[in-house]
């Protein structure tokens, strides 16, 4: 197993970060937050559209590029970093895998080309977002009517919905699980809501009676956790690899004010006090990272629990990390780092959304312990 | 190499270790580690003679020297398999995975000849004379004078080092000594090679928080080493002694991390038994400790790899401080998962173990960097911030 990048991946990174250094800049990120849009839809038309990003994320036979689990990663930590206002994590990271694992081959055929070229940004309305089996449980349930089915229920939180083009809804019917593709065209009723986080939009999903043609019915014929579990795996990792991009980023900007700012006659970065506890962020960053892109360097030979494990872990270690750092970064700051005209409160606000999006840290970890210490076997 | 070739490495080694750790060597399984160096020391001497005869001595050092040029994957792969078997703590690692390296790329001639047979066939064991009362932490604070002896050329030592594993079963020490008078800090600093069976030299152990004693005080009083055994030039011994330190990249605490794992699953197999996998906080903390070994194996890895990047420097400059307050934490976890089993000496091997444990760890983030200057080394080296201003006492 390698676990350095490659040339090529190191490329990817770097230019991912070159180009969202410029177009996502505080200024712009700040411009959406202020609106109130939580989507650049410029940006994302940018890299979905010409640069390619969701390519990277589909198989070659829908006209992807068919890259590894890892590229994908390196994407979404770049977007992280910067805390860009674009879907790609729910397109890239939960769609898009999610319609690989569990989709018919027509809704294969119709929607992953699409995602390829950038036509479409996607996500999914997970159920419980704060559960780490986010797929359960969503409260829709289905009918099945003459030509197609009755959607019925409520989605609470339905993360980057205003940014979607298409979609997935989980419900249902008779206890059987089917998953249904809802397009922006169809038209169904959604609500934006007002976010702590202002750099990723929210809707709640109201569904009421809504009818959906056979055609787009995504699943053959029903799915269950175990079918599901690679691409909810994709998902927790990628959400992992966003958070300790955001980490970097708001460590990064830590490092920098402290290198700068003069008390007592010196730089307070030269306070041991302050070196230590930036340092001890960059261990728990190289943990975690280490943990992500491990992770993903073993994922087509691991067992689909040792997947689901390796993900809890990712996203209890990232979760964790990203919001100490981002707590660090507005202590260290001091006085400015409570201003609205600093940045640090941006990424503060980012973990505090995502450490319980899928799955708190407590909720891994007792997935992780159910697993050593409920069953005679340990891992 | 690729994964399959690996593979069979793997097997190969999990077969002579199969083969080979039983019969007399039995005693030998998971003995010797960190907290338990002075388990059975001439058991394992031999046992250094039996890995030497399968040719699994020293395994990454070149052809030419005795070694089978294993790339850093296969050695990883070797300390894995050896950990998994069970392997005992290694009685040669000071010879073979430090001292012999450095000599291979600074010593001479002469030395390569004299030594690195010794450690190849585990015949010499070496120890390490770095530390001393005065240079802990600061190593380079070293008072320990080697004077030239005008007549013979060879160096005459006198001082004190300190934590000198495993110095009262080893036949040789290298030394880090002061050769020019007046001098302080790294320069003026001589690298020396010293047999212990001398007039001159006394080892006193040291008795250790767990009881044992692996550790011990070397005491050099006009103890001679040879002129021919200097290694690089008289003044140039910091230089050498870090480049020593360097070739301790951690491929050794793969198999290691064996150890661990199966320190975690003790700890989850008692906390089954006896009901403490009922409590929520226990759970959380067993998880938590799962998630840092399985981060720790990819982080090992990683900072195996010849990567040159500045972020991978911050990485390998964290690995250090990751698995030494990973294990301590582990051991105060086993603690609590005992319970007030943990109070008791128990006949039960398993409890045993994680008494040994608990109290050994407390050692992983004090040696080789505690946890106080690795943060320094992270702040500075990895992240550019500003050095700590030296002081002057003496």
């Amino acid at each position: 197993m390698n676990l350095v990048l490659s040339d090529d991946q190191q490329l990817i990174r770097e230019e991912a970060s070159r180009l969202l250094r410029e177009k996502a800049s505080p200024q712009n990120v700040r411009r959406i937050v202020e609106a109130g849009t939580g989507f650049d839809a410029a940006l994302w038309s940018m890299i979905a559209g010409e640069l390619g990003w969701c390519a990277m994320a589909v198989p070659e036979a829908y006209g992807g590029l068919g890259l590894g689990l890892t590229e994908r990663l390196l994407l979404v930590e770049a977007v992280g970093e910067r805390l860009a206002p674009v879907p790609l994590w729910s397109t890239t990271c939960a769609a898009a895998p999610l319609l690989e694992a569990i989709g018919s081959r027509a809704a294969r055929e119709r929607y992953l080309p699409a995602i390829a070229e950038g036509r479409i940004a996607a996500t999914i309305a997970w159920g419980r977002i704060d559960a780490s089996e986010p797929l359960q449980a969503t409260g829709v349930t289905s009918k099945a009517v003459d030509g197609g089915y009755l959607l019925d229920g409520h989605v609470g939180q339905v993360i980057d919905q205003p940014a979607a083009d298409l979609l997935l809804v989980s419900a249902s019917a008779d206890g059987e699980q089917a998953l249904f593709a809802l397009e922006r065209e169809a038209g169904y009723e959604s609500r934006q809501l007002e976010t702590l986080d202002g750099t990723r939009p929210i809707a709640e999903l109201t569904l009421n009676a809504q009818f959906i043609p056979d055609a787009s019915r995504v699943d053959d014929g029903g799915f269950d956790a175990s079918s599901a579990s690679s691409a909810i795996a994709i998902a927790q990792l990628g959400l992992a690899a966003e958070q300790i991009g955001a980490a970097r980023g708001v460590m990064d900007l830590t490092l920098a004010y402290v290198a700068e700012r003069v008390q007592f006659g010196r730089t307070i970065a030269s306070f041991q006090a302050v070196k230590h506890r930036c340092a001890r962020l960059e261990v728990d960053l190289a943990e975690a990272k280490a943990l992500i892109y491990g992770t993903a360097a073993g994922f087509p030979s691991a067992t689909p629990e040792e997947r689901l494990l390796e993900a809890s872990g990712a996203r209890a270690l990232a979760s964790n990390l990203l919001f100490r750092a981002a707590e660090e970064s507005i202590q260290l700051h001091g006085g400015v780092g409570f201003t609205w005209e600093y940045d640090p409160h941006l990424y503060f606000k980012r973990a505090q959304a995502t450490c319980t999006l899928l799955g708190s840290e407590e909720a891994h970890l007792e997935a992780i312990a159910a697993r050593l210490l409920d069953k005679e076997a340990a891992a | 190499m690729s994964d399959e070739a690996t593979q069979q490495l793997r097997a190969e080694i999990s077969q002579w270790m199969a083969d080979h750790l039983c019969g007399r060597f039995e005693p030998l399984r998971f003995r010797g580690n960190a907290g338990d160096g002075d388990a059975l020391p001439e058991l394992r001497k031999e046992w250094e003679r039996e890995l030497a005869s399968g040719g699994w001595t020293c395994p990454g050092w070149p052809g030419e020297w005795g070694g089978r040029a294993l790339s850093v994957a296969e050695q990883v792969a070797f300390q894995e398999e050896y950990g998994r078997a069970g392997g005992p703590g290694r009685m040669g690692h000071i010879g073979e995975g430090l001292l012999g390296p450095t000599l291979i790329a600074f010593g001479t001639q002469e030395q390569k000849e004299r030594f690195l047979p010794g450690i190849r066939a585990g015949s010499e064991f070496w120890c390490q004379g770095y530390s001393e009362p005065s240079a802990g932490s600061d190593l380079a604070n070293v008072r320990t004078r080697a004077r030239r002896d005008p007549e013979t050329g060879d160096w005459l030592v006198h001082g004190q080092k300190v934590w000198t594993s495993l110095a009262h079963v080893s036949d040789w020490i290298f030394v880090l000594a002061r050769c020019e008078e007046g001098t302080v800090g790294r320069n003026g600093l001589i690298f020396l090679l010293m047999p212990l069976d001398q007039p001159g030299i006394e080892i006193r152990p040291i008795r250790q928080i767990s009881g044992g004693a692996e550790f011990n005080s070397t005491f050099f009083d006009g103890a001679r080493a040879r002129a021919e055994h200097v290694v690089g030039a008289p003044g140039e011994g910091w230089k050498i002694a870090m480049a020593l330190l360097g070739f301790e990249r951690g491929i050794s605490t793969l198999g290691q991390q064996m150890a661990f794992a199966q320190e975690l699953e003790l700890v989850c197999q008692i906390a089954r038994e006896n009901g403490a996998a009922q409590s929520s906080r226990t759970r959380q903390r067993i998880a938590r400790a799962w998630v840092g070994l399985r981060a720790m194996r990819y982080l090992a890895m990683r900072v195996l790899a010849e990567d040159t990047r500045p972020e991978a420097l911050r990485e390998r400059l964290g690995y250090k401080f990751h698995w030494s307050n990973w294990h301590r934490d582990l051991g105060k976890l086993a603690m609590d998962v005992l319970g007030a089993d943990a109070g008791i000496v128990s006949d039960d091997p398993r409890y045993e173990r994680l008494r040994q444990l608990f109290l050994y760890s407390r050692a992983d983030t004090i040696y080789g960097g505690s946890n106080e200057i690795q943060l320094n080394l992270i702040a500075e080296q990895g992240l550019g911030m500003p050095r700590e201003p030296r002081g002057n006492l003496t």
